[in-house]
């Protein structure tokens, strides 16, 4: 029997719910405030009313050229998620459609690979671009981003493609359908939801991605990430400008998901009721 | 026709063989303010260097030491300056990472440089990185709260009477702690202080045979003063504050004293940031009773050349430039001479217009003159090194001790834990490193 849902369990739920999600925010909006303020005020103490001054957004241009970097967080992004999608696509669907006796051990394998803290591989990763010369370049971090995000990206996909029954497939190749337009023209439109999420979903952890970012680049291939990094100061307190630097990083990819909320949340809770 | 097309071709192509000239090196470097400062001055540079390009890479201190060692351990190549301390330079130069600085011009007046800032830089009488800037520690204090607690700061002051004043001034309804002292766990952040103020109690961090001196009563003494002090006269969760934040609660005038790297004298005598300034006095790094002892902190921050480089040259008359005299000059025309980079050069402490601009200048070189890295301690040591010990595995065992005097402050555990834990840390990591036997 279903559960009458009250009008006063609605508000309740609903102010729990604001309260959380502002908890969450906070930390954002408090940086975003910070950025309005000049560096004494923003090392007074608590104060949620800034002076409303620009000056840290201007030192913080003139002093590292935010748009250098901006465009390698989306190169890099973009990139690595068409590049993660050309290979997961298929993966997923062999996966998906023909499952072997190991399919569940590649997959748990392929995650598992997650697990592995990523110092542990730096030294021999970075010799490797240093022979490959793909230190501080585009498509080296490309292709190393895409490598990270594979094992989620396949697992999402795979989840969405088990969603999606077999017969239809069945269908279109007794249709005469070759392999690659069961997958283009029957397939993919089908999974639209789910690898709109998924490609969201990379392109934010690419975006954000700060430890090979940062430790395999240097001028060239430096993201947002190593623009935020490089307003840290041992001595001194620039907390305006570091506030400043992470707004302008993460307001690109804030706007990104407020406008494909609606998408992320559809994609992400694609199969989950049936 | 013809002709205009042909100037224009020669026009375009001289253009290009110029650009193909121009070489351009890539310098490593923090974002301290006087580093930011060298950024922006770097006109002057290009001006008298046409064919030398600058390509800057501004990383957090931490990631920054990560980086560049990784890249120079791998040759990577990636850097032709970096920016390192004077803890790595000795331990690079001997594995031969990095160049010896041995063309930095006619006029650099290497002699210039303070004693004892160019001996931690100097390898087998080679000099390997050139000093940026330097500083010791001191103690900074409010000389209203003390002339309040009735007291005076003496030339010399001993830690006892270091523990009196703070308790004195302590005021927490008031919102004033006696002393700010770094808590968080890290080997240049609490164990830079405790290893200076341990040196100054007459203790070592080994013996002449590398056995760790962590159960010997030196340490016992620090640990439980500085505990006991903290508790009685240190901020609120003072296990979380390293440098910065010690300096906001002294801008801020939450504390009475503060000892520290003479850097942060600049800080909080700058008006603008500071609600103090004006109200600071300075005094020499305090000793125990009856050791002649004042910490031994010197640190600089340095601009060296990896081995790895392909642009050797470029790169050392970039790092000559940065480090001269005429760069203090530009800084002191630019931007007034309190923000000339401190602690390097002798010539600078006898700048009349120095000493005017900033009244730190005479405690700051008394600091720095009274650090010996070859003596940190009264007792006989295998290291140099004086708030750190210069050994590769310094940095790992510096930081797991730290964090275990972290939480001693913090009350998670008691001082004779914190030491045993410590010891135990120390022998086995002194054991791997085949210095103990």
């Amino acid at each position: 029997m279903a559960r009458a849902v009250t009008t006063r369990h609605k508000t309740i739920a609903t102010i729990a719910a604001w309260i959380v999600a502002l908890l969450i925010f906070f930390p954002i909006l408090y940086t975003i405030i910070t950025s309005f303020k000049s560096e004494q005020e923003a090392i007074a103490g608590f104060n949620l009313i800034p002076s409303g001054t620009l000056e840290s957004y201007a030192a913080v241009e003139a002093q590292s050229g935010y748009f250098k970097f901006f465009l390698n967080s989306v190169i890099l992004s973009l990139g690595s998620t068409v590049l993660a999608l050309i290979v997961s696509v298929p993966a997923a669907w062999a996966m998906a459609f023909s499952p072997t006796k190991r399919t569940k051990d590649i997959l748990m394998w392929m995650l598992s690979t997650k697990m592995m803290p990523a110092v542990a591989v730096l030294f021999p990763i970075y010799l490797l671009f240093r022979d490959a010369g793909l230190l501080d370049s585009r498509i080296g971090l490309t292709v190393m981003l895409m490598l990270i995000n594979l094992p989620i990206v396949v697992w999402m996909l795979y989840t969405y493609f088990r969603e999606i029954p077999g017969e239809i497939l069945e269908a279109a190749r007794m249709d005469g359908a070759t392999l690659w337009g069961e997958i283009v023209y029957v397939l993919t439109p089908m999974a639209v939801p789910g690898i709109a999420s998924t490609m969201l979903l990379n392109i934010i952890l690419a975006w954000n991605e700060a430890f090979w970012t940062i430790r395999l680049t240097t001028i060239n291939a430096a993201p947002l990430t190593a623009f935020i990094s490089s307003f840290s100061s041992p001595q001194g307190l620039f907390w305006a400008k570091l506030s400043a630097a992470s707004t302008l990083a993460i307001a690109p990819i804030l706007i990104m998901g407020w406008f494909s909320q609606k998408q992320l949340v559809r994609g992400l809770t694609f199969g989950a009721v049936k | 026709m013809k002709l205009r097309t042909l100037v224009l071709g020669l026009c375009s192509a001289s253009a290009f063989a110029f650009a193909a000239q121009a070489e351009s090196i890539t310098i490593a470097t923090v974002n301290n303010g006087d580093m930011i400062r060298m950024q922006k001055l770097t006109d002057d540079f290009t001006k008298k260097n046409p064919d030398i390009q600058l390509n800057w890479v501004t990383l957090e201190e931490n990631v920054l030491r990560e980086r560049v060692t990784t890249d120079i351990a791998t040759k990577g190549g990636q850097y032709d300056v970096i920016t390192i301390g004077n803890y790595e330079v000795p331990i690079w130069a001997k594995q031969n990472w990095l160049l010896a600085l041995d063309n930095l011009g006619a006029d650099y007046d290497v002699d210039d440089l303070l004693p004892a800032i160019r001996g931690g830089l100097t390898v087998d009488g080679k000099l390997y990185a050139a000093p940026f800037y330097g500083e010791s520690a001191m103690i900074m204090y409010r000389t209203d709260l003390m002339e309040k607690a009735g007291l005076k700061m003496p030339d010399k002051p001993t830690w006892e009477f270091i523990g009196d004043a703070a308790r004195k001034m302590t005021d927490r309804a008031a919102g004033i702690n006696g002393i700010c002292l770094r808590g968080k766990a890290g080997w240049g952040e609490n164990m830079a202080f405790l290893t200076a103020m341990d040196n100054s109690f007459g203790g070592r961090w080994f013996d002449e045979k590398w056995k760790p001196q962590f159960d010997q009563p030196e340490w016992k003494d620090t640990l439980d003063f500085y505990v006991k002090l903290m508790k009685d006269a240190g901020p609120e969760g003072a296990s979380s504050n390293g440098f910065n934040e010690n300096l906001t609660l002294f801008q801020q005038g939450k504390c009475g004293m503060w000892i520290d790297a003479t850097v942060a004298a600049s800080f909080v005598s700058d008006p603008k940031n500071s609600t103090v300034a004006g109200k600071v006095g300075y005094a020499i790094f305090p000793n125990k009773e009856g050791v002649d002892n004042h910490g031994n902190w010197l640190w600089s921050w340095n601009l060296a050349i990896p081995a790895s480089s392909q642009k050797a040259a470029a790169a050392e008359k970039f790092v000559s430039w940065a480090t001269s005299k005429g760069y203090t000059d530009l800084v002191a025309s630019k931007e007034g001479w309190a923000s000339a980079p401190p602690g390097t050069r002798t010539s600078l402490y006898k700048n009349a217009d120095y000493q005017k601009a900033a009244p730190f200048a005479g405690p700051t070189l008394a600091a720095m003159n009274a650090a010996d890295i070859t003596k940190p301690s009264v007792k006989p040591v295998p290291y140099t090194g004086g708030q750190f010990v210069a050994i590769p595995e310094f940095q790992g065992l510096g930081t797991t001790v730290g964090q275990l005097f972290s939480a001693a402050l913090a009350g998670q555990s008691s001082v004779d834990d914190a030491l045993k834990q410590a010891q135990d840390a120390a022998t086995a990591s002194m054991q791997e490193g085949g210095y103990l036997q």
